[in-house]
């Protein structure tokens, strides 16, 4: 069957670049002295330790899921149903959290809240509302994002008749909006728990190691103790409780999805009224939460000596560095490298991300295929919620040997990438393609048209615009992933967090200030590529 | 509206049509800008490749002078800190990842030589001998490069703002004249850290560095994640608004805080509370090209490479006769006694210590 066919190329590639590589570490940490000995390993996940580690895991990342949506959700609103000023500029601007790299987000974070910052007085510095703080200003573009492109083109009119039938508008969201929107709230949601849980370098940086999780205790048993038999141990236990969630999620999901009345981003636009003062106001707060710690790195990158300046930024250019500066290349070729990586990764995660957005949005005939699809769409979430540092060094040990030999491939960095950008791929894709009434895509066939053709003239209309919003993800993913990356053994050239991290792991004020105007530059571009990619968008309104 | 659709169709064929050249082009290019200048011609014998750690950083020209003094195509792969570039090889001996490693620093070699990943060999010319390893059979594979004194800095401005007197001992760190002045990089996540962790140890022995870690905790030691996290965040003269004036950094440190127009640096490094963190290059077994991993070990030694160091990576040469920068020569002195200890005793009791110090401090 033609289905099959094309699950096959998604299914290798996750097979060559997670199964293996995981299985490999798993494997190594089981198999001890020549022998199989899980129960070595085993014995980790009775220590009272672990138990604290995962129970920090998992009530961090839950609270810092539903901060996310509580201020994601309205922001949403405002930016893709009413018609405020700087609509477009808002919503490319909360992409920019997900670019920065995690240790100068840390350092960033940590300039406003330690005891003697502007925000000291809050004593947040090295608490666990710290870590959570941080975790819901990279996660909010999740929310906005995947919730965006479905909400944007939800038909007003069930809501309107809903209010004239006497529905307050509290009655309206909750027994209307909300269940429209369920889908891709549930999608988004999963994906925001598992970025926060498998967050390392932010819990390490503003948890001040009073806090662990899951992914830092992976991370500092691979990489300082080698104990590998315990790595192991807590990667399993990641991969089953992602594996839970994720079951949770689509049961959600499933009962909630149908075809949704759309209607022309046009028509759903309007402007904001009185009773919308509770959304704009937490839509405002979310922007200024935002906005916060990128005016504390633009602030610091212009100061100079005592002074204020663009000293930072012109000695970017690599020509009037002087001796003491940490500066590895020209920022400009650290972005054609970043450019080029992400080209790439993106390229491969919208390629195989259609495939299975396409083939999992597909209602299932018989139980059996219902189920199969179900699995296949919860697999390629795996990547999302297994430890970085796992599938890295798992990638040395297990693709060493022809036909396999690419772990020193300069392929391998877009690769890893593209595997964290798949989900938020298909995330995006799906919740939409299965808001499409099926007797659509059937009548179409009734009339004759070839599966192509349906796909060409029903759902491609629709998709369009969220196929736009998917790949500009994808690419803001791989201008920002450090942490994959970080772990596999990269190509020379440096990309813009590796310059980033350089300069800021190096002492005087010059390396300091050339780190985050380099991290002002990166969030600007992608704002300004986010930018471009929905104005392009605004074009091609009007599906219908 | 529905024409609005098919004009729009040809635009996305065209679009990812693009989109995958462009992508085709990127995988063409990207291989050929890695090599430092070298051309590529593929995985031929002329390859050398060396896994370095992160902070790897050398001139383009230095490393031209290697490629045309020898012949061999030179790919540098950065692979982690030191303690991860170390696992790394650990993991994928018997099909290693290159042909040469350099950065395994004192504190993670035994492991390296223990695990059985480097082979023999010492280059011709031995500049760094007398930093050699202690143990006998990890000194015949490992050649030093470069060492660094990880010490106490002190920002000088702020005590004389303050009328104190800056400490100059662990002792005086542990006084509660200095209550709440002391930022420092955890051991269980930063090589610095690690190396004060040491250099506690090698100061009050065994048995006795617990107790003063306890003294420190009870002066308000601050202890941070990563080294950027200590000096550029908590550090009074480091990049942000910090509020204490004793941090672990380097020995190298104080010349990067001379300000704009003046001529002495505003900090200064506390020279007995030094560890010695030496770094060393080795041949990998198993290497695919084992005489192009000898030459570059060889050129590591080389007077034009040692003299690249302090500006390139921040490290004291181990050549003794290598001339340092000006500023290093005035402001950037390492410490006359650093503390130190046998590289096989800090790979026996690491993980005693970090978990030991997790009770203490954490």
């Amino acid at each position: 069957m033609g289905t099959a066919a094309l699950a096959v190329v998604p299914l290798a590639v996750l097979g060559v670049f997670f199964v293996l590589p995981v299985a490999g570490m798993v494997g190594r940490g089981f198999w001890t002295d020549g022998g199989f000995d899980p129960s070595a390993s085993l014995e980790v996940l009775t220590r009272s330790r672990t138990h604290r580690v995962l129970w920090f895991t998992l009530w961090s990342s839950t609270v810092a899921t539903l901060v996310t949506l509580a201020l994601g959700l309205p922001l949403t609103f405002v930016l893709y149903r009413l018609r405020v000023p700087g609509r477009s500029a808002a919503r490319a601007f909360v992409l920019m959290p997900f670019v920065l790299p995690t240790v100068v987000v840390g350092v960033a974070f940590r300039t406003l809240l330690t005891p003697s910052g502007p925000l000291g007085f809050l004593h947040l510095d090295g608490t666990a509302a710290a870590i959570i703080a941080a975790m819901v200003f990279f996660n909010l573009a999740v929310v906005v994002r995947t919730v965006g492109v479905l909400w944007e083109n939800l038909d007003p009119r069930r809501e309107q008749a809903a209010a004239a039938l006497g529905a307050s508008p509290w009655q309206v969201l909750r027994t209307v909006t909300l269940p429209a929107l369920a889908p891709a709230i549930v999608a988004s949601a999963s994906i925001v728990f598992l970025f926060c849980a498998t967050a390392f370098g932010l819990v390490l940086t503003l948890g001040g190691l009073r806090y662990a999780t899951v992914e830092t205790e992976i991370y500092l048993l691979t990489t300082q103790f080698l104990d590998l038999r315990a790595a192991a141990a807590l990667s399993v236990l990641q991969l089953l409780v992602v594996t839970g969630l994720l079951y949770a999620a689509h049961v959600t999901r499933s009962r909630r999805e149908h075809a949704v009345e759309r209607a022309d981003v046009r028509s759903t636009l309007r402007p904001a009224r009185r009773t919308d003062l509770a959304a704009v106001s937490t839509a405002a707060l979310a922007l200024a939460f935002v906005a916060t710690p990128i005016a504390a790195l633009v602030v610091g990158s212009l100061r100079v000596g005592d002074g204020w300046g663009l000293d930072h930024y012109r000695a970017l250019d690599g020509h009037e560095a002087g001796s003491t500066a940490a500066l590895l290349v020209p920022v400009t070729e650290a972005l054609s490298n970043s450019w080029r990586v992400a080209v790439d990764a993106t390229t491969l995660a919208m390629v195989l991300g259609c495939l299975v957005a396409v083939l999992v949005s597909r209602r299932g005939r018989s139980r059996a295929e219902r189920r199969g699809l179900a699995v296949l769409d919860g697999v390629f979430m795996l990547p999302l919620g297994v430890s970085a540092v796992t599938l890295g060094f798992g990638f040395l040990i297990t693709l060493d040997r022809p036909p396999l030999d690419l772990r020193t491939s300069p392929l391998l960095v877009p690769i890893a990438q593209a595997m964290v950008a798949l989900p938020l791929v298909v995330r995006t894709l799906t919740p939409v393609l299965r808001s499409i009434d099926p007797r659509q895509r059937e009548a179409a066939e009734s009339l004759g048209a070839s599966p192509w053709r349906v796909l060409r003239t029903v759902d491609l209309p629709v998709v369009w615009r969220p196929l736009l919003a998917a790949t500009g993800f994808a690419f803001a993913v791989s201008l920002g992933e450090f942490g994959a990356t970080s772990f596999l053994a990269r190509p020379e050239a440096p990309t813009m967090p590796v310059l980033i991290y350089e300069l800021v792991s190096r002492p005087g004020a010059d390396n300091y200030g050339m780190a985050l105007a380099a991290s002002v530059v990166l969030g600007l571009v992608t704002v300004v590529i986010m930018g471009l990619v929905e104005r392009l968008r605004l074009g091609t309104a009007g599906a219908f | 509206m529905r024409t609005t659709t098919k004009n729009r169709w040809p635009a996305t064929a065209v679009a990812a049509t693009a989109g995958l050249v462009l992508a085709g082009c990127s995988l063409g290019t990207g291989d050929q800008d890695d090599a430092a200048g070298g051309s590529a011609e593929g995985g031929s014998s002329k390859e050398v490749v060396v896994a370095t750690h992160d902070s790897w950083n050398m001139s383009k020209q230095v490393l031209r002078d290697f490629e045309q003094q020898t012949g061999y195509d030179l790919t540098i792969q950065p692979a982690g800190d030191a303690g991860a570039l170390t696992n790394k090889l650990v993991l994928t001996k018997g099909s290693p990842i290159a042909d040469a490693v350099y950065g395994i620093d004192n504190t993670f070699a035994s492991r390296a030589v223990d695990e059985g990943v480097l082979t023999d060999f010492t280059p011709k010319t031995n500049p760094g001998s007398a930093y050699e390893p202690q143990d006998a059979e990890a000194a015949a594979q490992l050649t030093p490069v470069d060492y660094s004194d990880v010490c106490v800095n002190v920002d000088d401005v702020w005590f004389k703002e303050h009328d104190l007197a800056p400490p100059t001992s662990f002792e005086d760190l542990a006084d509660p004249a200095y209550d709440g002045l002391f930022v420092t990089p955890a051991p269980s996540t930063s090589s610095p850290g690690l190396a004060f962790l040491a250099a506690t140890v090698a100061e009050y022995g065994e048995d006795g560095w617990q107790d003063y870690w306890q003294r420190l905790v009870d002066n308000d030691v601050k202890v941070t994640a990563g080294w950027s996290d200590a000096y550029q965040v908590d550090f009074t003269a480091g990049g942000g608004s910090g509020d204490r004036p004793i941090v672990l950094s380097y020995a190298s440190s104080p010349p990067f805080t001379i300000p704009e127009g003046e001529t002495k640096p505003t900090t200064s490094a506390l020279l007995d509370t030094c560890f010695r963190q030496v770094e060393y290059a080795a041949v990998l077994d198993g290497a695919a090209n084992p005489e192009g991993a000898q030459a570059f070990v060889d050129f590591l030694g080389s007077r034009e490479l040692q003299e690249a160091l302090p500006d390139e990576m921040y490290v004291f040469p181990v050549d003794p006769e290598a001339t340092l920068p000006d500023l290093w020569a005035k402001y950037a002195v390492p410490a006359d006694d650093p503390a130190t200890l046998p590289e096989s005793e800090i790979a026996a009791h690491r993980s005693q210590w970090l978990e030991e110090w997790a009770d203490i401090a954490q």
